[in-house]
């Protein structure tokens, strides 16, 4: 599965990058705390969350993410966005709960990201 | 076997400054470092353990301090992360290294901070670790990662 696909899975709206959609997504992470982003999340993890501030562009940055996914509608004003799409980092907004979301991606091959920090 | 890291890391140090309620240096100074230490082609563990420690480190002087000062040392063999500031001081370390203590505000929540998961995950990621505070004056953290020991 790639972007392209999560797109048309979860029915979302791309919000910039979207000449990046060709990356490819085999793990994902679910959450709303940066601080268990940052201690789970592997390199190339599609995020899913309800956050849209600036503080998940850096700290998005800081994990290498391939994109994010945020949920519920939820989506970070033009200036998150423009920034965004200035560092490279694909951003979608969908209409979906987080729960279905996880589910679909689940079902279509993606899996946790789980890298503890030991 | 001598590895990589150990042979070429020359001693480096990063400063930066934090102010209240600067929430953005903490995602600045963990990409720069990030960067630099990717650079020197230091190993992935190392590097995101390096930036986790940086990222919360600076947060919680940003949202628990008045201000502050970050410090990253790099030496051939270690990486030591410092940051020091004014505030409140911690007045119970052992309750505040508890996972899910947080004196945070609402508001720093909604951020999607707060979570009480710094200072847990900031043990986890150092070899050594060394909180110096005081009340009403301030903190100091001092984290540590060796580079010749784990793996
Ligand atoms: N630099 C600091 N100055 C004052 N208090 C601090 C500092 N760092 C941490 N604390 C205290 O320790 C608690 C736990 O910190 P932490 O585990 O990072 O959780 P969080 O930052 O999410 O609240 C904080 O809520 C705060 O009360
Ligand atoms: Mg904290």
């Amino acid at each position: 599965m790639n972007l392209r696909d999560v797109k048309e899975i979860l029915n979302a709206e791309v919000l910039c990058c979207e000449d990046l959609l060709d990356r490819e997504v085999k793990t994902c992470f679910a959450c709303d705390l940066i601080s268990e982003m940052l201690l789970h999340v592997q390199s190339n993890t599609l995020l899913v969350t309800s956050l849209t501030n600036a503080h998940i562009l850096h700290a998005a940055q800081v994990m290498d993410a391939l994109a994010v996914v945020f949920v519920a509608g939820k989506r970070p004003d033009a200036t998150v966005i423009k920034k965004s799409e200035q560092s490279g980092l694909p951003l979608m907004t969908t209409k979906k709960l987080i729960f279905e979301c996880c589910g679909l991606l689940y079902l279509n091959g993606a899996r946790d990201s789980l890298e503890e920090c030991d | 076997m001598l590895n990589d890291s150990f042979r070429f890391t020359p001693h480096i140090t990063l400063e930066f400054k934090i102010g209240e309620k600067d929430f953005f240096i903490a995602g600045e100074s963990a990409s720069r470092v990030k960067k630099t230490l990717q650079q020197l082609g230091m190993k992935q563990d190392i590097i995101k353990r390096t930036a986790i420690i940086i990222y919360e480190a600076a947060m919680n002087v940003a949202i628990h301090a008045n201000h502050g000062t970050l410090k990253v040392y790099i030496d051939p063999e270690v990486i030591s992360i410092i940051t020091e500031d004014e505030g409140p001081g911690i007045p119970d370390i052992e309750l505040a290294m508890k996972e899910g203590y947080s004196t945070a505000s609402h508001e720093v929540r909604e951020m999607g901070f707060g979570a009480g998961m710094g200072l847990p995950n900031i043990k986890q990621c150092s070899d050594e670790l060394d909180i110096d505070t005081k009340v009403g004056v301030g903190t100091t953290l001092k984290a540590k990662i060796c580079l010749n020991n784990k793996n």
